[in-house]
């Protein structure tokens, strides 16, 4: 998977978990502040990432993810191209 | 002094429909909502038939994300008390939020959520296969934790369980808080949806359901010699209830006034009603106790009358507390025999009949009573709903565990 379709798919990813348009998924907007997202919604959203990517996030790490370009930062960093 | 309880909002869901117009025109025209089970795959299974509700769309109520993040009852309940709310006229901001409560319950709750929440688990594993919504998603104080969230509701909030008597619970329950001055409006009733494999599946075992597959819409007999237990289905009831000077005070439509309430146990056995019905029969007498009126004031009665062999039990109940009455002009009638069994929801949806039955002047029939059981020798109002003008109705209730509910409504039109 290209860099450009990882990100992509992450994107498509935010957009069926939180329900938001695909215009509202800048790299800059935060899962809590900006997308609605609630402590529960970030779990599903993760476990979602993880099953698409074949990849483990450990609980530590989730904090790490605030915002989609932290999201495209860490799928990307990590997950087999 | 109690102060006395007025209701201003009803919003029922079920196999006849979604809302009250719908409900009340199929209930008046003596329809049935029994059909084929289409949730699951019944091929093993000895009964192939319940109430589904169908035509049901959850995102007039509910954010597409929000549906995974609840059992389809908490759905059902959410919608229906926004259907009551509106009705009644509630501001959206209440201003006195912790004067406004919220008591609805379920029978068993999210079972549909455990259920496949066991396969994935199954085909998962613990940490894809269970949703971190799974606990919120079926445990059944949700169902009023998410309306008191959307209405803004601070006060009094629970979740009753007491089987089929579930929603007759919750609302007489309600009706204690508000008589008792500790909220001035409280959303109250009960939602069922478990029309799934171990459910049906239990019932069944339990030989509790009827198993007349070939004919759906004839399963559903109440007081009929060929009665052969139950049809299960699904859907919602809940009512607005509201402290009378407070409704008046706001200038909101009074539907009815809920004047008497009973609830007792048989203490006898966990699925058979004692024997006359001799808990029934404390029940109706403590819901006229209450009421602070005389047996001969009642003028119709929405029964339990599931289809089961409790039926005849029953009818010796009303026997036993109405005297002449019972053959002088009282009239019964079970609309489970059109919509089948509510379970957690029946009581509440039905009070919600009794009430449009009171405003309506129309008693809605016992349909498919074809074949009257000797034993159960009542005016049902057989097949045809009847013109009937009666000052007082009363809801019977009663659930497995011997839990027993009798809610009467004072129509206001």
């Amino acid at each position: 998977m290209s860099a450009s379709e990882i990100e992509t798919k992450i994107r498509e990813i935010i957009c069926d978990q939180l329900d938001v348009g695909a215009e509202d998924v800048d790299a800059s907007k935060s899962f809590t502040e900006d997308l609605g997202a609630d402590s529960l919604a970030i779990v599903e959203l993760v476990l979602a990432l993880e099953e698409n990517f074949d990849i483990k996030i450990p609980d530590d790490e989730v904090d790490q993810i605030r915002t989609v370009g932290d999201a495209i930062k860490y799928i990307s960093d990590r997950s087999r191209g | 002094m109690p102060r006395r309880v007025a209701v201003t909002g009803l919003g029922v869901l079920s196999p006849l429909g979604v809302g009250v117009d719908a409900n009340w025109r199929a209930l008046c025209a003596g329809e049935s909502g029994i059909g084929p089970i289409t949730r699951f795959d019944t091929t093993d299974f000895p009964v192939k038939i319940a109430g589904e509700v169908r035509d049901f769309d959850p995102t007039r109520w509910l954010a597409k994300r929000e549906l995974r993040q609840m059992d389809v009852f908490i759905h059902y309940a959410i919608a229906c008390a926004a259907m009551a709310v509106e009705q009644a006229g509630l501001d959206r901001e209440p201003p006195e939020a912790e004067r406004y409560g919220v008591y609805v319950g379920a029978g068993l709750g999210g079972i549909t959520t455990i259920e496949s929440t066991i396969a994935s688990l199954r085909e998962k594993g613990p940490r894809h296969g269970i949703s971190p919504y799974f606990v919120p998603a079926l445990i059944i104080n949700l169902a009023g934790g998410q309306i008191s969230i959307r209405h803004k509701c601070k006060g009094p909030n629970m979740g009753h369980v007491s089987a089929c008597a579930t929603g007759a619970h919750a609302i007489g329950e309600a009706a204690r808080v508000i008589a008792y001055g500790e909220a001035d409006v409280m959303i109250a009733g009960g939602s069922e949806s478990t029309v799934t494999p171990v459910s049906i599946g239990g019932f069944a075992s339990a030989r509790a359901l009827s198993t007349r597959n070939d004919e759906p819409t004839r399963a559903s007999r109440p007081f009929t010699a060929s009665r052969d237990g139950f049809v299960l289905s699904e859907g919602a009831g809940i009512l607005v209830l509201e402290a009378w000077e407070h409704a008046k005070a706001r200038g909101a439509e009074i539907l009815a006034e809920l004047v008497g309430y009973g609830r007792n146990a048989d203490a006898y056995h966990v699925t058979l009603p004692s024997p006359d019905g001799e808990g029934a029969q404390r029940c109706m007498r403590l819901a006229l106790a209450d009421a602070g009126l005389a047996p001969e004031a009642i003028g119709y009665i929405n029964a339990h009358g599931t289809s089961t062999a409790a039926d005849s039990i029953e009818t010796k109940a009303v026997r036993g507390v109405f005297g002449k009455h019972a053959d002088g002009g009282l009239v019964v009638s079970s609309t489970k025999s059109m919509t089948g069994h509510l379970l957690g929801a029946a009581g509440s949806f039905e009070a919600a009949v009794s009430i449009l039955a009171l405003r309506e002047g129309i008693i809605p029939p016992t349909i498919n009573l074809d074949d009257p059981d000797p034993a159960c020798d009542l005016d049902y109002v057989p097949h045809r709903a009847r013109e009937l003008s009666v000052e007082y109705a009363m809801s019977n209730s009663f659930g497995f565990g011997g839990t027993n509910a009798a809610l009467i409504f004072r129509g206001v039109r």
